[in-house]
């Protein structure tokens, strides 16, 4: 066998965290996915709630502006803190 | 090439590409020119808070208001600004339909300051002139504008990633390509005419913190449109004149003393002492910046420690909940309360923008670039320091003018090879079982940009850039994307590259140095207007390659007396020894 390619997936700490109580996605609110202007959030399949799913964050904030339940919390991402 | 890739084939009179600023005034103007035209609104973000100013802006910075000042200062103002080299035509146009623009807005529900008599309390900034207009309650820009698209019917597309511009026989646009970002469907748009809004190169530089992302301009604002233009053969204006801002430490957002400064705030060094006359940010200003950073007196802050309570909260309310309203969360994790401490600053990492400097593709007074069918406006067409204003300006001037077009001419035929290439191109990546993450080439070449681009510019560090930004070009056939929205990162780099190349071979075509650190060529000290009293375009050449070109500056509509050319190269204010030291080096 040759040399196989390989790739390793790196983790950070998700600057953007929802409070699964408030979060209504399961409900059909997609209002934080829609306005991220780097669409970095999703819905968790396990959860039906919304989370940040990549480490694009440009902290601008319609996402924590624009929740109707004030279910998501922007945090300044670890590396400019 | 897939054959499962699906393709969404319409046809619009006019396509406005970005949602932002410029976008949504070009695509309700052109509807309101001719209501029964096909406006499409394309954004690769969500129009409703995408661009620069997604979350407001805290005010106009180049208002030209009746009582205080004239198109024609307004004009010479900006002249003197950008050294001289500035089509007075598109600037003077901006000046002459300011006010209108400031009225039209102001009908549709954005709120500026007024004083108690009901006048626009403008506020004093640059170096000359009056043009600052505070909106301290500027967050609802997005929400106006979007209530206005609604209601002019334009149609809007949003998660879309243009990538490339169709052109007919006869070189003129015909068309946009370009894929969704969720679902990797391919759409080829036929239209009549297209308006590139795609805002500035902003992520061109890597900002020092490393963090991708963590950039001055809203990070959709790739360069995209810079990189379309191009392609379909635009000219592009004075690339090497950069956007390089005096900014936040680590936030790199603006530390806004346009905002402050009107309210006693001001940059000063570390002891506390103002070194520069005036904030308006210019080339000669961020050579000053500059030059007070590298000597002992460094690092530059903005003071605002010294004002009253009430003055503090006032500029706490505006800055922590317009433009970036993460900022107060940010000065409390590093303890920086205004009362007691300078907030700390820098210099931020390259980019192009012409709402901030020069650096854009071509346009007239009509918003028209060098393409019959293709207009631009905002922060990528090149009208210096243009600003949001200038945005929303140059947006109604492209939005009138492409509906005029649009009314008068056919649809031109689509040519299907342009579509096949581009098609393979975009999605070639999704196609690879192995190579490399979009994020890490992004990296690597936005390092580069750092290592060998940013000014002072040394001649042989710019060559090195080329011949790495040559290896990353071969890297970008490797790219591999796991799914639409990693597809969206890979053209991205590929746009970043090209700006990032066209950044280089502008810098080294102009043989001087001009507009203060934007460029200053460490091998060429001297303003040289017998040879360079010109703009510098840049354009693709029959070979497919960059050229270059020199155009003649237009001849002046409002003269600059001799003894005001130099206004802007007299901003500091007790010139140290240490300062004088670097500027010789």
């Amino acid at each position: 066998m040759a040399f196989q390619p390989r790739s390793i997936a790196q983790y950070s700490e998700a600057a953007v965290t929802v409070d699964l109580d408030k979060c209504i996605a399961h409900k059909g609110c997609t209002v934080c996915i829609d306005v991220c202007p780097m669409d970095i959030l999703d819905i968790d399949p396990a959860t039906g709630k919304a989370y940040m799913k990549r480490d694009e964050c440009w902290y601008c904030l319609p996402c924590q502006k624009d929740c109707p339940t004030g279910a998501i919390q922007v945090a300044i991402p670890y590396l400019l803190r | 090439m897939p054959n499962d890739i699906k393709v969404i084939e319409s046809e619009y009179d006019v396509v406005v590409v970005g949602g932002g600023t410029a976008g949504p005034m070009a695509a309700i103007k052109a509807k309101e020119r001719n209501p029964d035209a096909r406006v499409l609104l394309l954004d690769k973000a969500h129009v409703k808070r995408s661009g620069a100013i997604s979350m407001g802006m805290d005010g106009l910075n180049n208002a030209v208001v009746p009582g205080y000042a004239t198109p024609e200062q307004y004009t010479k103002e900006i002249t003197i600004a950008n050294d001289g080299i500035v089509n007075q035509a598109t600037v003077y146009a901006y000046a002459k339909h300011s006010f209108t623009t400031i009225e039209q807005l102001d009908r549709w529900g954005v709120k500026f300051e007024k004083d108690a008599n009901g006048d626009y309390a403008m506020r004093k900034v640059h170096h000359m002139g009056t043009y600052v207009l505070p909106m301290p309650e500027g967050h609802d820009v997005k929400k106006v504008l979007y209530r206005q698209l609604k209601r002019a019917r334009v149609e809007i597309t949003n998660r879309i990633v243009a990538t490339r511009l169709l052109t007919a026989a006869d070189g003129s646009v015909n068309g946009v390509m370009g894929f969704d970002s969720r679902t990797a469907e391919f759409h080829v748009i036929r239209a009549k005419a297209v308006v590139l809004a795609c805002g500035a190169a902003g992520r061109l530089g890597l900002p020092a913190s490393g963090y991708l992302m963590g950039t001055y301009e809203n990070p959709t604002n790739a360069g995209d449109g810079y990189a379309m233009a191009y392609h379909a053969g635009a000219e592009l204006a004075n690339l090497e004149c950069y956007q390089i801002n005096p900014l936040i430490k680590d936030y790199n957002g603006p530390a806004c003393a346009y905002v402050t400064g009107p309210l006693g705030g001001y940059t000063a060094n570390n002891r506390g002492e103002r070194f520069i006359e005036c904030d308006y940010w210019s080339g000669q200003m961020m050579l000053e910046f500059y030059q007070e950073l590298q000597s002992g007196n460094g690092p530059v802050f903005l003071k605002l420690d010294h004002l009253a309570e009430e003055t503090i909260q006032t500029i706490e309310t505006i800055l922590h909940g317009n433009e970036r309203p993460s900022r107060g969360q940010f000065h409390a994790g590093r303890g920086t309360d205004y009362r007691h401490r300078m907030v700390e600053m820098h210099i931020s990492e390259i980019g192009f923008c012409s709402g901030h400097s020069a650096s854009g593709v071509y346009v007239n007074e009509r918003a028209e670039t060098t393409v019959p069918g293709l207009y631009s406006a905002g922060d990528m067409a090149a009208v210096p320091h243009n600003y949001m204003l200038g945005a929303f300006v140059y947006g109604w001037f492209a939005g009138v003018n492409a509906a005029e077009r649009a009314a008068a001419i056919d649809f031109a035929p689509i040519d299907a090879e342009q579509v096949e290439r581009e098609k393979a191109r975009i999605f070639a990546p999704l196609l690879r079982e192995h190579g490399l993450p979009p994020l890490q080439v992004e990296y690597k070449l936005r390092r580069f940009v750092n290592d060998y681009l940013q000014p002072p510019k040394v001649t042989r560090k710019y060559e090195i850039a080329l011949e790495r930004f040559a290896e990353i070009r071969e890297d970008l056939q490797q790219l591999k994307a796991a799914d639409a929205h990693e597809l969206m990162r890979c053209a991205e780099v590929a746009a970043i590259l090209d700006c990032a190349e066209m950044a280089a071979r502008a810098s080294l075509f102009r043989t001087e140095s001009r507009w203060g650190l934007y460029h200053l060529r460490v091998d060429h000290p001297e303003r040289n207007d017998a040879e360079w009293f010109c703009h510098a375009h840049l354009k693709k050449g029959a070979d497919g390659r960059m050229s270059h070109l020199k155009r003649p500056v237009e001849p002046y509509i409002v003269p600059i007396a001799e003894q005001e050319k130099d206004a802007y190269d007299r901003l500091r204010l007790n010139p140290t020894t240490a300062a004088r030291a670097v500027a010789t080096a």
